[in-house]
């Protein structure tokens, strides 16, 4: 089959690769109808997450048709000919974790559990496409991928809706949601979301559709803040104004009561020699993580108030504002998406008409299009918000 | 950092003596790639060695020597040469400290294990002790465990447990182990449910003795499973074998047994990915095959494996 492969440092390649097979009674094969790149491969391509390793299949937002299913899978649960959805962390269902809905934290779905633990401290799931730290399985950017406990995490679609409405809810939507439902939100609550990438746009809606009063979209990229503004929230961008007079401004004075970080480890700064600081540690390893725009939340946000993290962080940070954090009594909330426990109440919202996914969508290509869909995403050219890859 | 080096000393040797201040001597000409090519040794032994605290020693010693050189060149110089003399070795004397740091460091983390266990060995005896949570009653994990014939399915060492008797059973070890190693057990205590204890008989290449511990977790549904192994390595060939088998950190064979016998237990079977495709030897296989599905022949391969 054809499949997008990580090939080194910055370069992707579609390649010729074996089909999967079943490896495990409960997994299922699935043929891939459509699948997505997400913000989170740019932290792999640019060499962010260790343990990748060439030829690895990228890709963990995918969706399509159940086409052979392993001798364990539940039937009533799950057949061939399923319509499915898959969500990128792979669980058992069984653990404590899975247990307590955790299932990011899944105990079991990791073989290389060892690896991720000496990172961590305990190890995570196991995560489709992304490195060997959270399994080696491989993803979805491809024709075909195998899905280990198919009968636990896949959603069946049933209705009518077309790929691109459902298609997010394999990792980015529930996302976004669940980054707003952290900030457990008042109807007095401003909310102001760092990024307007694509997790950062589905903050925004969520934030709105749990009730925020209003909600502030912070970036540099016009098109993307544009995209927000269209979608009914207040743009802020950090290359023309100072984010921190700006919310004050927009709050009375306050700062935002909640905050939410959608940036990630390889954030930008408005400031040039703050920028270029955390950049060379990076460059350097004396930190692995850039953290400008959790430093900003945290530094912004009112007292008493919460701040969700759901960009991406891999490893170690400098500068974290910690007696801000401690002395005005934030809450700090993070975690990798459980999408399990989010994908049936978002689906029930995209069939309501609440929540419009597709509305991100700006690039459509065929799958063996994919190294110049990374290109123009990470690049930020062509006004390029989010591609969808057609295999 | 001797990688950034030793590339300078080599590509650019007369900008680095002239930063040194060593840019009029002719034995400097000489020494500098020399020095640089050194450096490039520390960098390949730090970056792919997995005894990272003998290299870090080694640069330690680079350190050492390049202070003397630096030490001769100072006693004969003066002026602005001697300036940049100072400043370099300055330089030198800082990073000697922060190698030996570093050596001492990297020595000594090989003697620490991690929360989850730990494995002493002290004399010929090795001790290793590991334990896990299981969301299963204690009369279940047990009754999986008594039936000692399902070790080989999460116990990495293990190729077969077969019974011989109500409480003996004939014990053979993988090939990493040591090649054809058998031995005979026996049941020494055991309470259903809570625990049990065993312990090689006759003559074995390694004897040793386990003792497995099942005790409710405070969730009122899970398991904990407390587990201690001890093996009295021998000299010769199998000791060496047994010694390379675990390796510098023991208990990490034993923590990833139970992290299996998790996974068994749960969810049924040992979890494989296409990295590691083939559950027990997980670890052993790192770094590992791309995540990419196995070809035919490789999957045939693996079965027989």
């Amino acid at each position: 089959m054809r499949a997008n492969t990580w090939a080194g440092r910055n370069k992707v390649e579609v390649r010729d690769v074996p089909d999967p097979k079943i490896l495990n009674r409960r997994d299922a094969i699935v043929r891939i109808t459509s699948t997505a790149i997400c913000g989170s491969d740019l932290h792999l391509v640019d060499g962010y997450v260790p343990t990748m390793q060439d030829g690895d299949v990228m890709g963990h937002e995918f969706m399509g048709e159940v086409i052979e299913v392993g001798s364990g899978v539940d039937p009533t649960r799950l057949r061939v000919g399923d319509r499915v959805v898959v969500p990128f962390p792979i669980a058992c269902g069984a653990c404590a974790a899975c247990a307590a809905e955790l299932y990011s934290c899944c105990e079991n779905s990791n073989p290389n559990a060892g690896i991720a633990e000496k990172m961590f401290g305990h190890p995570t799931a196991g995560i489709f496409g992304y490195s060997h730290l959270t399994g080696g399985f491989a993803g979805g950017q491809a024709q075909y991928a195998r899905v280990p406990f198919a009968d636990v995490g896949p959603l069946k679609i049933e209705s009518d809706l077309t790929d691109e409405q459902v298609l997010f809810l394999s990792d980015i939507l529930p996302t976004g949601y669940m980054g707003a439902e952290m900030c457990d939100i008042q109807p007095s609550d401003v909310v102001a979301v760092w990024g307007a990438g694509p997790v950062g746009q589905f903050a925004m809606d969520s934030a709105r559709v749990l009730g925020a009063a209003k909600v502030i979209a912070i970036d540099k990229e016009p098109y993307r803040l544009q995209m927000a503004e269209r979608a009914g929230h207040i743009p802020v961008n950090f290359d023309e104004v100072d984010v921190r007079s700006r919310l004050l401004e927009l709050t009375g004075g306050r700062g935002p009561d909640k905050c939410i970080d959608a940036v990630g480890l390889e954030a930008t700064h408005g400031s040039a020699h703050i920028a270029a600081y955390d950049r060379i540690k990076q460059a350097v390893r004396s930190e692995t993580d850039r953290p400008h725009a959790l430093r900003q939340a945290i530094m912004s946000c009112r007292s008493g108030g919460v701040v969700s993290v759901i960009g991406v962080y891999g490893g170690l940070l400098d500068k974290f504002p910690a007696g801000a954090w401690m002395n005005r009594s934030l809450t700090l909330r993070t975690g990798q998406c459980h999408v399990q426990r989010y994908m049936k109440p978002l689906l029930q919202r995209i069939e309501r008409g609440e929540l419009d996914p597709t509305r991100i969508i700006t690039h459509t290509m065929p799958l063996d299009d994919a190294e110049r869909g990374f290109d123009i995403f990470k690049n930020k050219r062509e006004n390029c918000e989010k591609v969808v890859l057609k295999p | 950092m001797s990688l950034g080096l030793g590339v300078a000393q080599l590509a650019a040797p007369d900008t680095v003596r002239r930063i040194s201040g060593v840019d009029d001597s002719a034995t400097s000409r000489a020494v500098v790639p020399l020095v640089g090519a050194r450096e490039l040794v520390h960098a390949a032994g730090l970056l792919t060695s997995r005894r990272k605290g003998a290299w870090a020693w080694t640069r330690v010693a680079g350190d050492a020597m390049d202070l003397a050189a630096l030490g001769m060149a100072m006693a004969h110089r003066g002026g602005s040469r001697r300036r940049r003399l100072l400043a370099v070795t300055g330089a030198v004397a800082g990073i000697t400290v922060l190698d030996l740091l570093t050596a001492v460091q990297a020595t000594r983390t090989k003697d620490i294990g991690s929360a989850q266990a730990r494995g002493t060995r002290k004399g010929g005896s090795m001790e290793l002790t590991a334990t896990t949570t299981i969301r299963k009653p204690a009369t279940e994990v047990y009754a999986f465990w008594r039936d000692l014939e399902n070790l080989p399915t999460f116990m990495a060492h293990l190729e077969q447990v077969r019974t011989t008797g109500e409480r003996t059973s004939h014990w053979t070890a993988d090939a990493p182990f040591g090649k054809d190693v058998g031995w005979d057990a026996e049941i020494v205590d055991e309470v259903p449910g809570d625990r049990i204890a065993w312990r090689s008989i006759g003559n074995a290449d390694v004897p040793n003795t386990g003792t497995v511990r099942f005790v409710p977790a405070p969730d009122g549904v899970s398991t904990e499973v407390h587990v201690a192994l001890t093996y009295d390595i021998p000299g010769g060939t199998i000791g060496k074998a047994v010694a390379k088998y675990f390796g510098e950190e023991p208990h990490q064979q034993l923590d990833d047994d139970l992290r299996r016998l998790k996974q068994v237990l749960e969810t049924g079977e040992v979890v494989r990915s296409d990295g590691a495709p083939w559950g027990k030897q997980a670890r052993k296989e790192f770094p590992q095959r791309p995540a990419q599905p196995l070809s035919d022949a490789e999957l045939a391969k693996g079965a027989q494996a």
